[in-house]
């Protein structure tokens, strides 16, 4: 549901709402060390890319989307799809690479989407998706839906061109989108100071005579105000922002980096010390919302909860190798269109050739 | 049946496709106001108005990327390019992304988008504005790709382009701008399938299969060789992917003989692939091996001796020809 600026500042104000966020974010952490764990075991292939750290940053802003509007992210994407409310089973399930999973294990952990929930993926080209979600922004005016759109990217995203076309046409059409990027302080190894003339991402939006401003991505509430505050500017004024949630990754870029050659043990435990969720727990502690053995209690559900999911996803099928050419295409005339193509084909790509698998 | 030219039979169906469904829009550079680098467009941005013809930036990437974006929305956007050359700087919209989506979403959501652009060569426009790279696309799958060679093949294929589901390249031809062809009336909906091949002239010595502009050469060297006494059979592809290879099989049983004429570089190019699949189907029909006929694989140089030499002009095509029919043993009358 959207909600006012006023609304935002009162999770504090209702503990089922406090409580449901801390959960989000215990979920999603303990969903992606079992993925992490999954991976170990060679349940998962491909690459694997762990938002663990970087939990506020994922629920504040996504929280604050509204019916008509539509996420964009990266391939950094369990924590998007799971604060959308995709079931942990489905994404589990799509990293496992099974036909229960969100893109029926045709698109991985790198693409997972939830058409019904508007989350249009999950985008593996670092920067590719910022065009793409000012499309979709563009639809949302062309159709006078008074939505918006929220796309997340990371801090390597920003210095390649599409995101400077993105923020460009995005502010020259001004449409209603925030451009959120989570800032981890590092694209794969190199760090923002080194491969950013001007660090402080969010000044970018300058160039743009677009709004920019900072937040601290570890800082729940922090961030889940500024979202809610830009979106709604969004779908009311119908303009563009650039909100950059500063935070860090506390697993390598990928589960085949370990993360440690361009990052000091110092610098990791500091970061530690400000764990989103820690400091999240606490200000509810403070605030009386919260005790230790709900705490516990919670942790054990969103444990058994992705149990459950891994128990689910080991369970389902591979997808069927009959649908390997499904969905190539989708017009539904495309067999008709594409039969005088089987004539002298490729072995396995003719039909009388196709069977040999089998 | 009306006599317009190549580019007021696309203006129409952009017209006509316009008025039919409001959630077609054209997007590109120089469209609206100034009605399109190759006046494509013009009168349109005046009679739909800024939204429905939307100008944009020199940002290639940007508005193919916010096309794709406005598809998977339901919109069904017509993103002219200004000439293929520029689309490589789009090349991660279509490749990577519009091509992948509705695979690899698991079918899930999918992109009903066209990209209008002329490629072709022959106006001393140089290297870096003489391209025709349709094939690069043709090889991917997840897109079609459509490259018509007349109006009313510009006009059909255009108006099915529109109301496919899939993303479409939709190649036309600067040097076909011009041409002039009998359209059919707007009232007859006329619309061709894509994946259908057309045989533009029947012959029995010898196929030529070409597409867009190549297709004029064909039959200018057909009309050539008969007064040798040679009657050359033409197919005009019409679209490179789906590709039609029934019709051209059919062909070349019947004849033989088989050029490949195409106006970018033969190697990996369509008389490529057409030549692998000839040979598997046609092996005992050949007379001789698959002969292919194409632009000199340098990039396109200025100076206008040197760019006819390098293009694949009637004379060449013809030299094809008849080298091939002479390997068959047949010289001619003339």
């Amino acid at each position: 549901m959207a909600r006012a600026v006023d609304e935002v500042h009162d999770v504090l104000q209702d503990g089922e709402q406090a409580l449901r966020l801390l959960r989000l974010m215990l979920l999603i952490r303990r969903f992606e060390e079992r993925a992490e764990e999954q991976y170990t075991r060679a349940r998962i292939g491909g690459y694997l890319h762990l938002a663990i750290g970087e939990e506020a940053a994922n629920v504040g802003s996504i929280d604050c989307l509204g019916p008509d509007d539509y996420l964009f992210t990266s391939y950094r994407d369990h924590a998007a799809a799971l604060a959308v409310g995709s079931s942990p089973a489905a994404v589990m399930a799509e990293l496992f690479g099974k036909v229960t999973g969100v893109a029926r294990g045709y698109g991985g952990s790198m693409h997972l989407l939830d058409v019904d929930r508007r989350f249009l993926g999950g985008w593996g080209i670092v920067g590719g998706h910022l065009p793409i979600a000012v499309g979709a922004a563009l639809a949302l005016d062309y159709r006078d839906v008074a939505g918006a759109v929220l796309c997340q990217f990371g801090d390597g995203a920003t210095n390649i061109g599409a995101f400077h076309e993105a923020l460009n046409l995005a502010a020259v059409w001004s449409l209603p989108i925030v451009f959120q990027v989570i800032n981890n302080l590092y694209g794969m190894g190199t760090s923002v100071e080194q491969s950013s003339a001007e660090p402080e991402l969010y000044k970018r939006a300058c160039a743009y005579r677009m709004h920019g401003e900072r937040v601290d991505g570890n800082d729940l509430l922090a961030v889940r105000e500024a979202a809610g505050r830009l979106l709604t500017r969004a779908r009311e004024e119908s303009r563009p922002a650039l909100l950059e949630t500063t935070t860090y990754r506390f697993r390598g870029h990928s589960v085949a980096d370990a993360g440690k050659a361009y990052r000091t043990a110092e610098e990791l435990a500091s970061w530690r010390e400000r764990d989103p969720i820690a400091r999240y727990a606490g200000l509810l502690r403070e605030h009386d919302l919260l005790d230790d053995g709900q705490l516990e209690s919670m942790r054990k559900e969103v444990a058994d909860e992705v149990s459950e999911a891994i128990r689910e996803a080991a369970a389902a099928p591979a997808p069927d190798l009959g649908g390997l050419y499904e969905n190539v295409y989708g017009d539904e005339r495309w067999r008709e269109q594409f039969e005088r193509m089987d004539t002298a084909a490729p072995f396995g790509e003719r039909m009388e050739t196709r069977s040999w698998q089998s | 049946m009306a006599e317009l030219t190549y580019r007021e039979a696309l203006r129409r169906a952009l017209d006509e496709e316009l008025e039919r469904d409001d959630r077609v829009f054209l997007m590109g550079e120089e469209i609206g106001r100034f009605e399109g680098s190759y006046k494509v467009t013009a009168g349109l941005w005046a009679k739909y108005g800024p939204k429905r013809v939307r100008e944009t930036p020199i940002s290639e990437e940007g508005f193919v990327g916010a096309g794709i974006g406005a598809a998977m929305l339901g919109l069904r956007p017509v993103v002219e390019i200004m000439t293929i050359n520029f689309i490589l700087v789009a090349q991660d919209m279509v490749v990577n992304h519009a091509a992948k989506i509705r695979y690899m979403f698991g079918g899930k959501v999918g992109v009903p988008m066209v990209i209008r652009t002329p490629g072709g060569a022959g106006a001393q426009l140089t290297a870096q504005h003489s391209q025709s790279l349709e094939v690069w696309f043709a090889h991917v799958p997840g897109l079609k790709v459509v490259a018509p060679s007349n109006p009313a093949d510009a006009y059909g294929l255009l108006k099915s382009a529109i109301r496919d589901d899939d993303p479409v390249l939709f190649v036309e031809n600067l040097v076909l701008y011009n041409v002039t062809g009998s359209v059919p009336e707007p009232e007859e909906d006329f619309t061709l399938p894509l994946g259908r091949a057309h045989v533009a002239r029947e012959g029995t010595d010898l196929t030529i299969v070409a597409h867009s502009y190549t297709v004029r050469r064909a039959l200018a060297v057909a009309d050539r060789l008969a007064q040798s006494g040679f009657e050359a059979e033409v197919v005009d592809l019409r679209t490179l992917r789906p590709l039609d290879v029934d019709t051209v099989v059919e062909s070349v049983r019947k004849t033989n003989r088989v050029l490949i004429a195409e106006e970018g570089w033969a190697t990996y190019g369509v008389g490529a692939e057409l030549a692998a699949r000839i040979g598997r189907a046609c092996f005992d029909d050949l007379d001789a091996p698959p002969e292919r006929v194409a632009g000199a694989e340098v990039p396109m140089p200025y100076a206008k001796p040197l760019e006819l030499a390098a293009l694949a002009l009637e004379d060449k095509v013809e030299a094809a020809a008849r080298s091939l029919l002479a390997e068959c043993g047949l010289v001619g009358s003339a």
